[in-house]
């Protein structure tokens, strides 16, 4: 609970500095990538039990299409990008030109699968490689991996590192979205930072913030 | 039979409870997390716990959750089932979870969690003397699961591969 108490009003900017950045360089990435406009919100930071995590996009069972990623080196954590079902089906129809595309049976789609991987390869690739040169530190990912299942079942795997010693998380969430497009409640892919315990310390003092109150 | 969700305890992460019957025990989006769920078939009591990890010796004991690790959590489930009624000595269980959600080449702890919480899990129960009567454990898939004390059912959910009854 230590690094949890001592988070003050000022850390939470820092951590949505981090969340503004590295979303920032993923959205200019995926306009890239599928020539459409992509707007992103102002990060949420906020520090929540492990259930209120589990609720956060409306239900543990709500089912989503993530790419994964640990963060190793000078700062650790999980890195998580993460699509309605709809929107991820949007995107890969967009990737792979195919309108009959669909991740439910997705076992008879490995090319849809493969485009969806390789674009939460690039987007988390962008993010951290911004995180990186923000901080001035060494991160080193993991290859990302891809979920489809329930929110709960996937979320609960980056807070392994953290239950050891605690029952809270602070997480950053940056949405990104598509422009021109209505359906406002559907369409958006969140960025969830879950930085380790330990990372706190080396991430405030990289982004200088070395007052201890 | 549809039921109200009143008649539905619904246990977080990391927690546990306990009802009796008519009532049903739920627990929502286990991934390599396991539910384990301990029942008295004759007083139609059950006491599910969701248990996030095997072992907590290098936790902080000052502050600790029992609920989380499979070494606390299985004592305090039997506790909470004892005051409730239930007879110790005529528990059995039956437990789903323990599913690796992502797929790496490195076998690291925290991508083996899963079956290491079903292994610290059945420990306890062959130390407690509790019988396993059965489990849907391992593969890569989430899993949402509610148990009947009535008639000792555990219902798993899927999002794939539909619903099951073990």
């Amino acid at each position: 609970m230590d690094y949890i108490n001592s988070i003050t009003n000022k850390h939470i900017d820092i951590l949505k500095e981090v969340g503004n950045i590295g979303a920032g360089h993923s959205a200019t990435a995926l306009s890239m990538l599928i020539n459409k406009k992509i707007n992103m919100t102002v990060p949420n930071v906020e520090i929540v039990s492990f259930n209120e995590l589990m609720e956060w996009l409306g239900g543990s069972e709500v089912v989503i299409a993530s790419v994964y990623l640990r963060i190793k080196g000078d700062v650790s954590g999980s890195l998580f990008f993460v699509l309605s079902i709809e929107q991820a089906e949007r995107f890969i129809k967009q990737l792979i030109a195919d309108d009959h595309f669909s991740l439910i049976n997705s076992t008879e789609h490995e090319l849809g699968l493969s485009a969806f991987q390789e674009l939460g390869n690039i987007l988390t690739g962008s993010y951290l490689s911004s995180l990186s040169d923000l901080t001035g530190t060494n991160l080193y990912p993991s290859v990302p991996s891809l979920s489809i299942d329930m929110f709960g079942a996937v979320i609960s795997h980056g807070l392994i590192e953290l239950s050891h010693v605690s029952d809270y998380a602070i997480i950053i969430d940056t949405v990104i979205k598509e422009e021109d497009h209505f359906e406002v409640d559907t369409v958006k892919g969140h960025f969830f930072l879950l930085p380790d315990p330990e990372s706190f310390k080396k991430l405030f003092e990289a982004l200088g913030v070395t007052d201890e109150t | 039979m549809k039921r109200e969700p009143s008649e539905i305890i619904k246990v977080g992460i990391a927690d546990l409870n306990v009802v009796k019957s008519p009532k049903l025990i739920r627990t929502m989006g286990l991934g390599s997390c396991v539910g384990v769920v301990l029942f008295d078939k004759v007083n139609s009591i059950a006491g599910l716990a969701h248990i996030m990890l095997p072992d907590s010796s290098l936790a902080n004991k000052d502050s600790l959750n029992h609920a989380k690790y499979a070494d606390t959590a299985i004592p305090k489930l039997m506790t909470k089932l004892a005051e409730a009624g239930a007879r110790i000595s005529s528990l059995q269980a039956k437990m789903a979870g323990g599913a690796q959600m992502f797929q790496f080449q490195s076998a690291s702890d925290t991508i083996r969690i899963g079956p290491r919480n079903v292994e610290a899990i059945k420990q306890q129960l062959i130390l407690k003397n509790i019988p396993l009567i059965s489990e849907e454990v391992g593969g890569n898939k989430g899993r949402t699961i509610e148990f009947d004390p009535k008639t000792c059912e555990l219902m798993i959910r899927t999002v794939n591969q539909g619903t099951k009854v073990i």
